[in-house]
């Protein structure tokens, strides 16, 4: 699996997607899979990110997602954002069908 | 056409059921990722940036309305209503879920098609010409072999495990429609001094991160000899391909290393060996067999000339403009071959609706032999009109977004997935051709431009062919960000040309700019007659790197 993170990140979380649908998830903090970025647990510092991933599994040994991997995030208002394009578009959807994926299931 | 023996219809239930049981396994737990994933991708079956993506295999591109029909259909049930034709005339649905894909892949075998060969380390999917069958100046259908080397090729065992992926594409036409220069093998369909038909070969072309143009290795192979001629290609590549390292695993690589010479010596040495053991020349019966399923039809005897058609262009200016960019001529007197764009304005290249899927297969099965051709610049060919109903076909296809009129002008793009759907993808080419098509919309200006292929791909495997685009472009990261590296002069026809590096990358709010500057350069430099790609290759990249960067 490529590596989707930035060596110094200051912020990331976990994805990965759900092997039954292949859709994206993120790890929260509560140890369940959430279909919104803004549920994501944030992870500060290399430590706790990998600390975070190693938190995924438990849902790859019991086939609920495959490929999990960190990615960076940053704060913004209300929430967070992913840093980069690639990670931005997999939170939302085809930036060319806006009827499609999440932005248009989780409004 | 083509339809499945025995034989084949077997073995594809067997892969279905076999694969339904994969699938249970994995759902269960029994089976990890790392065992499914091969099996899963033997399958056509990808994970990519939103979901699961099933490629499905079409034969050098030939469908059935039957078949067109039950895609549309298997969108709908499936996916989101809609699929994706790619370079390699596949088709792709973006939404499966693992769960439904076996169900999904049942349906499509009650049509005699699958997903295998579409993805791994194997034999791909044999392309051709869209034109197949009707060319006026085709030597032979070239369906013909390709369904030859289909069958050698779909499961052999010694090419199941190849050090990468092969693809093969055949042609009949001194015009090259199936780029197969830029082919692992690319087949050119000849006719000798005495009459006879045979194969030139050429061997390791190849786009991605090392573009080559194929080299010829034989003037001429006999129609018996085909077979023994290719495995003996593939022979040497088993023995020699680098399995140790992805990126030199390609035939390319290895034709680039030890020079064409030296590769044509060891093909030969093999052939003579393959020869020897005899077993593998083709049966003329088995050659006749195939051959009686792609019989030229019965064709009506019409007049060269139709005057409801001439009375139809002169009243209908639409008609007319579609009728010169979207039709060649046929080899049958009274007939015409019809190019449907899937590139309408501001559309996504290679999209289309189970609507629009349909559609097209409702009017194949109205005018033209009931059979439906997709090509690799991501189009649909319907291959045998009759003049007299083009414009009733007009009227239909446009009633339906179909009636684009921009075959070969600027706005017929070819571009891949990208990083809206491709987990490989660096950035995106989708809203790129999205913004070029809006940009030069205006159907006059095109004609102005005049033929211009622009192709672009998300990242450097080149699915969108863009080393071979008279303009490429090639998306790419930087930091997170999406940049456009600009090349020019690529071609893939007859005189296939890797383009050049213009200059730096742009960003996406330049890029566009940057294309029309190109464009207005060439507009302003060309003399009588040329189009883009002769006025480049006369006078270079130079005068596209004054005008791009001269005002950065
Ligand atoms: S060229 Fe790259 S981004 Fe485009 S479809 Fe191929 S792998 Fe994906």
């Amino acid at each position: 699996m490529a590596q989707h993170s930035r060596k110094g990140a200051k912020f990331q979380a976990v994805t990965a997607s759900l092997l039954v649908e292949g859709l994206v998830v993120y790890l929260t903090a509560n140890g369940d899979w959430s279909e919104s970025l803004q549920d994501a647990a944030v992870a500060e510092g290399k430590e706790e990110g990998d600390a975070l991933l190693a938190r995924a599994d438990a849902a790859v040994a019991s086939n609920l997602v495959v490929e999990p991997y960190l990615f960076e995030v940053e704060p913004v208002e209300g929430g967070i954002n992913a840093s980069s394009v690639r990670e931005q578009i997999r939170k939302a959807g085809p930036t060319v069908r806006l009827d499609l994926g999440k932005q248009a299931e989780l409004g | 056409m083509y339809r499945y023996d025995e034989f084949d219809h077997e073995l594809v239930h067997e892969r279905v059921a076999q694969f339904r049981d994969q699938v249970g396994r994995r759902l269960k737990g029994e089976l990890t990722e790392d065992e499914f994933k091969p099996l899963r991708l033997m399958n056509g079956l990808y994970l990519q940036l939103h979901a699961y993506m099933l490629r499905v295999a079409i034969p050098y591109g030939t469908l059935s309305s039957r078949q067109l029909h039950k895609l549309a259909e298997i969108g709908r049930v499936y996916d989101k209503g809609y699929g994706h034709f790619t370079t390699r005339q596949n088709l792709q649905f973006n939404w499966p879920k693992l769960k439904d894909v076996p169900d999904l892949l049942a349906d499509l075998a009650t049509v005699e098609m699958h997903a295998i060969q579409t993805s791994g380390n194997c034999i791909r999917n044999v392309t051709s010409d869209q034109y197949a069958g009707v060319a006026q100046d085709e030597i032979e259908d070239p369906r013909i072999i390709s369904e030859v080397i289909r069958q050698w090729s779909t499961f052999h065992p010694e090419f199941s495990y190849l050090p990468r992926k092969f693809k093969i594409a055949v042609c009949a036409t001194p015009d090259d429609r199936a780029a197969i220069r830029v082919h692992d093998i690319g087949i050119q369909v000849v006719r000798n001094a005495s009459g006879e038909v045979g194969y030139e070969i050429y061997v390791g072309g190849g786009l991605g991160r090392t573009p080559m143009i194929g080299k010829k290795l034989n003037d001429f192979v006999p129609k018996a000899d085909i077979l023994a001629y290719l495995e003996s290609v593939m022979r040497v590549y088993n023995m020699h391909g680098r399995r140790d390292n992805m990126y030199k695993a390609r035939i390319k690589i290895l034709v680039h290393e030890i020079g064409a010479e030296e590769m044509r010596r060891q093909v030969d040495a093999e052939f003579a060996e393959v020869k020897k053991a005899g077993h593998l020349e083709l049966p003329m019966a088995e050659l006749e067999r195939i051959q009686a399923y792609f019989a030229a039809p019965e064709y009506e005897t019409l007049p060269e000339v139709s005057p409801e058609f001439e009375a139809a262009k002169k009243a209908d200016k639409d008609f007319a403009n579609w009728v010169r960019a979207n039709t060649a001529p046929h080899r049958v007197p009274g007939y015409a071959i019809v190019n449907i764009s899937l590139k309408p304005n501001g559309g996504t290249p290679g999209d289309c609706s189970s609507d629009q899927m349909d559609v097209v297969a409702d009017a194949a099965e109205k005018y033209s032999l009931g059979e439906i051709r997709v090509t690799h610049e991501q189009n649909l060919t319907l291959a045998n009109v009759k003049q007299s109903d083009l414009h009733a076909l007009y009227q239909m296809l446009e009633a339906n977004g179909l009636g684009t009129s921009n075959i070969g002008l600027i706005t017929d793009q070819i571009a891949c997935p990208g990083l809206d759907y491709c987990a490989l993808a660096n950035a995106r080419s989708i809203p790129i051709a999205q913004q070029i098509s809006e940009r030069f919309q205006d159907l006059e200006r095109q004609h102005h431009i005049g033929e211009l292929k622009i192709n672009t791909s998300g990242c450097i495997n080149a699915c969108g062919h863009h080393h071979v685009g008279h303009i490429g472009i090639l998306g790419v990261d930087k930091k997170g960000v999406e940049y456009y590296q600009v090349t020019l002069g690529g071609a893939a026809d007859q005189q296939t040309a890797v383009g050049d590096i213009v200059g730096p990358a742009f960003t996406e709010g330049e890029i566009v700019d940057a294309i029309e500057t190109i464009v207005e350069t060439y507009i302003d430099l060309r003399k009588d007659g040329e189009r883009f790609i002769d006025t480049y290759r006369r006078v270079g990249v130079d005068p596209f790197k004054e005008t791009l960067y001269a005002t950065h």
